[in-house]
């Protein structure tokens, strides 16, 4: 089975909720999700920021529902890094 | 998310906090001064009973609170709705799914609420006394007065509530508002006592 273990995207989003906001309720997504988040660029009534995620299997449908839930707009997955477990080494 | 905790989150994040506090003063404060008006009207008239005066209070604190609900609800929905679309401009995408979306429906909605149950609740806080004294309680001073005493005091108090949230002296606040207080009892003496 392949496991996601960390995910780098690039999201437009609203000032609000805010930064730290926003990568709280992205970290709320899993139980061991360690969420980082860089602004890249700020104009007027939007922001885009760089969003890291690791975990031991990050869930992209739940976390990219979350960005929408938040007004947020997913550009692209920059970076991907994924393992691959065979079910007996899991066990 | 709780209901409150939701709602706390639509309020932050439109940034409307404050228009919900300024509603609530604005019309509370309406609510106090109207009833203040008219129970002062009663007192400087020939007398009349009770319940017309119960009635014709209830109907001033009905059509308050049914004006501030439709008034803010009609100018906030246009507000926001006006902010999701130039939010929506400027994300280049349709934010339907989005927390912001779900405020446009819900925060119109919640100030709407606000704005009329402010003056609604000021209101039958007022005229409390007088259905006391319809009920059949005995006051050592005329209902009518109690109700002015009442009202205020609350008036002092949304003075107070004012003071603490722009930071200033509570007390001189409160003084403030109820200065207003006494002039309005001051102008209904001059005119309505004539």
């Amino acid at each position: 089975m392949v496991y996601v273990k960390r995910l780098v995207l690039d999201i437009l989003k609203p000032h609000q909720p805010n930064a730290l906001e926003f990568s709280s309720n992205l970290a709320e997504v899993g139980d061991d999700y360690h969420v980082s988040l860089t602004v890249i660029e700020m104009d007027e009534n939007t922001e885009t920021v760089q969003v890291e995620i690791e975990g031991s299997n990050i869930n992209f449908e739940e976390i990219q529902s979350a960005i929408t839930n938040m007004s947020g707009s997913l550009h692209s997955i920059d970076v991907v890094e994924v393992e691959s477990k065979s079910d007996t080494e899991e066990s | 998310m709780n209901p409150f905790s939701q709602i706390r989150f639509l309020l932050r994040i439109t940034r409307t906090h404050g228009i919900v506090r300024r509603y609530f003063v604005v019309n509370g404060f309406d609510g106090a001064l109207t009833m203040l008006g008219l129970i002062m009207g009663f007192l400087l008239s020939t007398p009349a009973s009770l319940t017309v005066i119960i009635n014709a209070c209830l109907g001033a604190a009905i059509a308050l609170g049914v004006s501030g609900v439709s008034s803010a609800y009609v100018s906030e929905l246009a507000e926001r709705r006006r902010a999701l679309s130039e939010l929506e401009d400027a994300m280049v995408t349709d934010l339907k799914d989005g927390a912001h979306a779900v405020a446009a429906r819900w925060v119109p909605m919640f100030i709407a609420l606000v704005n009329g149950s402010a003056p609604l609740i000021i209101c039958l806080l007022i005229i409390t006394p007088l259905w006391l004294s319809n009920a059949g309680l005995v006051f050592f001073i005329s209902p009518l007065y109690v109700a002015v005493i009442i009202a205020v005091i609350l008036i002092f108090l949304l003075g107070v509530f004012l003071g603490r949230i722009s930071d200033i002296s509570w007390l001189r606040s409160g003084i403030q508002t109820l200065i207003i207080a006494f002039v309005t009892i001051l102008l209904i003496y001059l005119f309505a006592g004539a």
